[in-house]
């Protein structure tokens, strides 16, 4: 049986990792990829955490932001369009309109 | 969930987590990120969570994955052509990571301990364990969820789709309907437009 420590440690890690690509990266899309990643990395602790006091309310938080994951792609994806479309590019750093 | 299984599943994870933020090319990107939510959702069923494990795959990885790889293909976005720019950014973005994950690593090990649950419920997991605590406890926070789905739904036709010709149109020609009856009737061009 795997102790609880190691999915939180493979969390952590996930969501440095995710942390690191949203810093690093400066595709936009790849941006949100990564807060995808981070995502996903507190599902893994609340799924671990939820099993190991025996309570069904880890998982349905989990589903909840699965739902809310699948919105905030379609919303975010149509602000990149938009954001493509307006300045023909999706790296961050040509995105400076408000930049002082 | 045996410990050798476990070790793949993590190492699989955390190099395949790593190749989305490493890959130049967006495609591969979210490959590898469907290849981590693959991976998560094997650990979520090892850990007595089969119902979220299977909808982890099927809305994540055939849901959400998809429609960034289409929102990729539609854009035309090729690789990163600025590969060697930027160190200053990686070098901080790298370190302020990993002092996230020593953080991470000190809590976890001065983490009090917390009573372990060694019999499960039989049905813990299942459809019927989910939905029973869906449509009692959480049943509000169930209903704003739908409420938030349509909204993310409208939002993204509202912002996405393109804002040209019949929006800008339309409003002019029926004003002109409104202030000017009869003159509208018999132009056909504005016929044509308010149409």
């Amino acid at each position: 049986m795997t102790p609880i420590s190691y999915y939180l440690a493979l969390s952590a890690i996930l969501f440095a990792v995710g942390v690191a690509g949203v810093l690093i990266r400066r595709n936009v899309i790849v941006m949100f990829l990564a807060i995808e990643l981070m995502l996903n990395a507190v599902n893994l602790a609340l799924v671990a955490l939820g099993r190991r006091i025996g309570s069904m309310d880890g998982q349905v938080i989990v589903f909840f932001v699965m739902t809310v994951a699948a919105a905030e792609a379609a919303v975010g994806l149509a602000i990149i369009i938009s954001m493509f479309r307006n300045r023909d590019t999706v790296n961050a750093d040509e995105l400076n309109l408000l930049r002082w | 969930m045996p410990i050798g299984i476990f070790m793949f599943l993590a190492a699989f994870a955390i190099i395949a987590g790593f190749g989305v933020i490493m890959q130049r090319n967006p495609v591969h990107c979210v490959l590898a990120l469907a290849l981590v939510l693959i991976d998560l959702g094997v650990l979520f069923m090892g850990l007595d969570a089969v119902t979220l494990g299977f909808l982890q795959i099927i809305v994540y990885v055939g849901a959400i994955m998809v429609l960034f790889l289409f929102v990729i293909w539609l854009l035309n976005i090729q690789a990163d052509p600025g590969a060697g720019r930027h160190l200053g950014l990686k070098l901080f973005g790298s370190i302020a990571a990993a002092a996230l994950a020593a953080e991470f690593a000190a809590i976890i090990v001065h983490a009090p301990k917390i009573r372990e649950i060694r019999t499960l419920p039989a049905d813990f997991g299942t459809v019927a364990a989910l939905a029973r605590s869906l449509f009692s406890d959480y049943l509000v926070a169930f209903e704003v969820t739908s409420v938030l789905l349509l909204a993310a739904i409208v939002g993204a036709i509202a912002l996405a789709r393109k804002v040209s010709a019949p929006l800008v149109l339309v409003t002019p020609a029926l004003s002109r309907d409104v202030s000017t009856p009869a003159s509208s009737a018999s132009d056909p061009a504005a016929h044509r437009k308010s149409a």
